[in-house]
């Protein structure tokens, strides 16, 4: 393994917590785009600069540079926003955007085709609103997720409280965050030279990492695919502890056997107020022990995987000063999410609204924009964004409802629910025409895909099986394709590899069905599959452990 | 002469004197070997001087005529002197007996670049009585324009209000003017001999020259297109075209700042609606410039039908009374010049139209200009154009460009010449700083300009300050300006889109802006050219540089004119407007 450091290493040691010459990159109006070392930066303040891959070739030919804008990414910690706050993220999104507000996989906002010229506007808005993009993006602790599971509110708002508590104490506290984007004013050199990140240190941590906090017996947080998670574990209606799980991750690279995605492994419990503190220290261990000369290799898993499960824990234990508990009986059941009403403990009244791609915008349709805006402008408590990139409108009175089902009626949003439970769970990340990543179409894809995949599970009398699909336009796997019961990955323009087997609860990795397929071959495979599925499924098995016992049938 | 040898020799010893005598007879030699034609002409004539031959040129137009007006004289003996207006100092018109002016007007009634301190001062109400002066003028301008011609009407009227004696009447002369300037000249050189005993002068002399005088500017060759690619990007409110010419064996040769002439082909949509609107039948024989063409083609290639101009108005004002009174309306006419085109007005006015009295009421189609986008030197065999396409509706109609509509149709070839504009040129010292500030296809010259430096590598640090509407479709050569800088060929660029924000800024803005450093870089002896839109910039970047002048400098408004006149004068201050 080579010692030298990464190049992305020395512009983060030599950024002064983070500042580069982001600002005067800022002031340069003869492109759109930053300098190079900025743009490694700017991931850290939120942010990531892209340019629409199909116009490339285009305004290379009339002398243009590429047509680059950014992706805001806004950090929500378990997804909870206030409808204030959810009218200001519209406005933005109306604003600035080129496209619509975006629901991401992590329970964020995503805001895309911001320009340069805007990025001040708009962040400096977000943060008006007391949302914030630092650290949503870039080698921290990334967007916290917290189930926003509705029917067990006292556990869910300490859960939520847990989240919070973690998102903040891992939060950068470099000064180059509000003197960019709040009051624009640099702090002198002595201010500076003061600042110091105690939990990340100057070079931050080696890579992205990502913490989620599941609520059984809904996993749809995909806790083994976190770097950390926290289970909920409850006694008498009370959250009385969390079982902690490590080292999971989505992120592959093609043709590089030596990266892989791992589930995460259950390594104990602890009681809800040593959350925060296992999180720094785990977070810690990781920065000091993260190897830092391969991005590609410099996830927590490659940590755990390169020194030993029982090695990290004692490592982490020795930093804790005490030993996690051994882990608490738990179990998961589903991952998507319950569409339509349901009514909490405390007798208040929750909507789970299905959203397309996780885009919120109008068209011919339905009005799904104008609708939650109308819902926001007259409701008083929350909303939730899911990991499955929909939308909980929660704490909703009887009165309430009422004139809400009358919105929904009024924008189409009411008929736009009716999909099925495949449908409702399927995830797609943003890919071209956006991101830089992408090898091939994905959330542009995934509506005919998926009205194809429907058509195949109703003409084999499945239409009811909430098989989860995601897609993913590169194998770094954002749409958690990894732990899908069906996944495509991008390999090129058209072309995929299909991967099944995972499990419905997502504990289970799926493995490569086909290669390198187009989309005839895919659902001639899917065809086959299904079919066999209804003729030969064992009573109350999922789709992906019947997929996964034909896979491995057919290498045996 | 001998008291001048004389002179000469008081004070200098022996030696000095035998060498001085050797190194006048080597000069002696010298001299006879070199002595170019025209100054032994003028060397040999005794006589006084009889003309001065001012031009005032926009595109060397009125130059050419000048020179052959000239050219001609010296010919027939008479002694005359051609001075460019741009660099003469007004006054010294005073000291002037007999006076020919060939005067051009900028579209929209200014005079040419240069000349601006010389019609102030005479147009001036301090202008002195001037009775000793005779004078004519020839006037130059575009009939397309409600001030046609009008700094040559002026100056004419006003010289004799200064008393004055005009002794040949003006002439206004459209974009074809070689027929009327040539009428002119031949009547100038007949006067000139009646009122001289010229020795060898005769009629034999005094031929017209066909065509007007040939000079290898106004040798057009068909050059390929290599290239017709859109430069703006997709969204854009504007199509600008980057051309490509190929010009190799074609013998034009042109440095940057030069422009290239685009002959056009007028839109055949337009040239079939016109026919049917006039009821008149495209194959009919018509008579243009004394060859017989279909009117079809006639309309097609060889007459202005995207732009109006007087002829046609004074052949509708004739019929249509009402029309006559409004056009006596200057602000009127130059609206109408401005919004309408032939076929909108015949539509309005109607008449019944013969094809040749229709075709004589329409100028010639003159050729388009373009400020050529390319160093020679770094493109060889090739030259550049920047085209803006122009295509709007209006009255129910569209309405093209003639060059517009005809690159547009992606032509394989387009004839051209190449006219040279000694008015914008790049300074001779490498090393001097330039600013270029432009707006839309103004950036055209400055591509040519920090081409040609950076195939060089002159090491004068360039700043362009550059507009458009929109940053992410209207940057024109974006990619290339950000190479440049990249290569460190462009130490600064300042930008102006007017149509990002909701406040329009416009180049002047920038320049306002940066009015200490843009001071700075004039001290230092900075070369600042302005090239784009007459009508909607180069007057406000005017005033602007004059306010960093005064504001910098603590000048008054008079001094910093004052100074603008000697950054001008000094070719230091250069524009090419349109």
């Amino acid at each position: 393994m080579s010692t030298a450091l990464s190049p992305v290493e020395r512009i983060k040691a030599n950024s002064r917590l983070l500042r580069g010459s982001i600002a005067s990159s800022l002031e340069d109006r003869a492109t759109g785009s930053l300098a190079e070392q900025d743009t490694h930066l700017v991931k850290f303040h939120g942010f990531y600069q892209q340019d629409d891959r199909d116009l490339r070739t285009e305004r290379m030919a009339q002398k243009l540079e590429p047509a680059y804008s950014f992706m805001i990414r806004v950090r929500v910690p378990g997804g909870s926003v206030s409808p204030r706050q959810w009218l200001a993220m519209d406005h933005l999104a109306r604003t600035y955007a080129n496209r619509a507000l975006r629901i991401t996989t992590r329970q964020a906002f995503q805001l895309h085709g911001v320009v340069k010229g805007d990025l001040k506007t708009t962040i400096g808005e977000i943060n008006a609103c007391l949302l914030d993009t630092i650290a949503a993006c870039g080698d921290v602790n990334r967007n916290v997720m917290c189930s926003p599971l509705v029917e067990l509110s006292p556990v869910r708002a300490a859960a939520y409280k847990t989240a919070c508590a973690i998102s903040q104490h891992l939060t950068p506290r470099t000064g180059a965050y509000h003197e960019l984007w709040v009051d624009g004013k640099p702090v002198t050199p002595s201010r500076e030279a003061e600042e110091g990140e105690p939990i990340y240190g100057p070079t931050y941590l080696p890579r992205k990492f990502k913490i989620a906090i599941a609520i059984p017996p809904l996993n749809d947080v995909d806790i083994y695919a976190q770097d950390l998670g926290f289970i909920t574990i409850v006694e008498h209606g009370e959250l009385v502890a969390y079982n902690v799980t490590a080292g999971g991750g989505m992120g592959t690279s093609h043709g590089e056997p030596g990266t892989y995605p791992r589930l995460a492994d259950l390594i104990g419990s602890c009681h809800p107020q040593e959350a925060v503190k296992v999180a720094e220290e785990v977070v810690k261990l990781q920065r000091d022990y993260g190897d830092r000369s391969n991005r590609k290799h410099a996830r927590l898993k490659y940590t755990i995987d390169d020194h030993g499960l029982e090695w990290f824990k004692e490592e982490l234990f020795k930093r804790l000063g005490f030993s996690l508990q051994p882990p608490r009986p738990y179990e998961f059941l589903k991952r998507g999410d319950n569409l339509g009403w349901r009514r909490d403990t405390d007798g208040l009244w929750h909507l789970t609204l299905f959203i397309p791609e996780g885009r919120v915008q109008d068209s011919a349709q339905y009005r799904l924009s104008s609708c939650l805006r109308d819902i926001a402008e007259m409701h008083r408590a929350d909303f939730r964004l899911t990991p499955n990139q929909n939308l909980i409108v929660a704490r909703v009175t009887a009165e309430e409802r009422h004139s809400i089902e009358k919105l929904l009626d009024r924008h189409g949003v009411a008929q736009l629910q009716s999909v099925s439970p495949m449908r409702q769970q399927a995830l797609a990340c943003v890919a071209l025409p956006n991101c830089p990543l992408a090898m091939a179409e994905a959330e542009r894809y995934l509506p005919s895909f998926a009205d194809r995949f429907d058509a195949l599970l109703k003409k084999h009398g499945l239409e009811n099986e909430a098989i989860s699909v995601r897609l993913s336009g590169c194998p770094n796997g954002c749409s958690r394709p990894y732990v899908a019961e069906v996944a495509l990955i991008g390999k090129a323009p058209g072309s995929y590899n299909l991967l099944l087997g995972g499990s419905a609860i997502g504990d289970r990795l799926a493995q490569v069905g086909l290669e390198n397929a187009d989309e005839a071959s895919i659902f001639e495979y899917l065809e086959e599959i299904l079919r066999r599925f209804a003729e030969q499924r064992s009573a109350g098995e999922s789709f992906g452990d019947f997929a996964h016992r034909s896979l491995c049938s057919e290498v045996a | 002469m001998l008291a001048q040898v004389r002179a000469l020799a008081s004070g200098l010893d022996r030696d000095q004197i035998v060498w001085t005598s050797g190194y006048l007879a080597a000069l002696a030699q010298q001299a006879n070997a070199l002595a170019r034609p025209e100054f032994a002409a003028v060397a040999e004539s005794r006589q006084p001087l009889f003309w001065t031959v001012f031009f005032a040129s926009e595109t060397g137009n009125s130059k050419g005529v000048a020179e052959s007006l000239n050219r001609r004289c010296h010919e027939i003996g008479i002694t005359t002197k051609l001075q460019d207006l741009q660099g003469f100092r007004p006054h010294r018109l005073n000291k002037l007996q007999r006076a020919i002016f060939v005067i051009a007007t900028h579209g929209l009634g200014d005079p040419p670049e240069g000349t601006e301190a010389f019609f102030e001062f005479w147009f001036g109400e301090q202008a002195p009585r001037i009775e000793n002066l005779e004078y004519a003028v020839l006037a130059l301008g575009d009939s397309s324009y409600a001030d046609f011609c009008e700094i040559g009407r002026r100056l004419d009227l006003r010289l004799a209000e200064l008393g004055a004696q005009r002794f040949a009447e003006r002439v206004d002369c459209d974009l074809n003017y070689k027929p009327a300037s040539e009428k002119w000249t031949l009547e100038l050189l007949q006067k000139a001999e009646r009122l001289t005993d010229a020795p060898g002068t005769g009629t034999p002399h005094l031929h017209a020259v066909e065509g007007g005088p040939t000079t290898p500017r106004n040798t057009s060759f068909r050059s390929s297109v290599l290239a017709n690619q859109p430069i703006t990007g997709r969204g854009s409110s504007k199509d600008v075209r980057h051309i490509e010419l190929d010009i190799e064996d074609s013998g034009l040769s042109y440095l940057p700042g030069d422009s290239l002439a685009v002959m056009p082909k007028n839109p055949p949509q337009l040239v079939e609606s016109l026919l049917s609107d006039l009821r008149l039948d495209g194959d009919s024989p018509v008579t243009v410039n004394s060859k017989t063409v279909s009117l079809s083609t006639a309309l097609r290639e060889d007459l202005e039908i995207t732009v109006l101009s007087q002829p046609l108005l004074k052949a509708l004002s004739s019929a249509h009374s009402q029309l006559a009174e409004q056009l006596a309306n200057r602000d009127y006419l130059r609206e109408l010049l401005r919004t309408h085109q032939v076929i909108d007005l015949v539509n309005e006015y109607p008449l019944e139209w013969d094809a040749q009295v229709f075709v004589d009421s329409l100028r010639d189609l003159p050729p388009r200009f373009y400020s050529i986008a390319s160093s020679p030197d770094a493109n060889p065999g090739e030259a550049h154009l920047t085209v803006s396409l122009v295509n709007y509706e209006r009255f129910g109609r569209t309405h093209w460009g003639a060059a517009s509509s005809f690159m547009a149709d992606n032509p394989e070839s387009l004839e051209v010449y190449v006219e040279p504009n000694e008015h914008f040129r790049l300074p001779e010292d490498p090393h001097t700083r330039i600013i270029m500030v432009g707006a839309g296809t103004g950036i055209a010259p400055y591509r040519a300009f920090v081409e040609h430096r950076r195939e060089h590598g002159h090491t004068g640090e360039n700043w362009l300050i550059f507009g458009d509407r929109n940053f992410s479709t209207d940057f024109l050569y974006q990619a290339e300006w950000l190479e440049f800088r990249e290569q460190g060929f462009l130490k600064r660029i300042d930008l102006a889109f007017s149509r990002d924000g909701a406040q329009k800024v416009y180049v002047q803005h920038r320049i306002g802006g940066q009015g200490k450093r843009l001071y700075e870089w004039i001290v230092q002896g900075a070369h600042i050219y302005v090239c784009g839109d007459a009508h909607a910039m180069a007057g406000d970047v005017h005033s602007a540089i004059l306010k960093v002048l005064q504001e910098q400098g603590s000048l008054s408004e008079e001094a910093a004119r004052e100074q603008i006149s000697q950054l001008r004068a000094s070719g230091r201050y250069q524009r090419d407007v349109y």
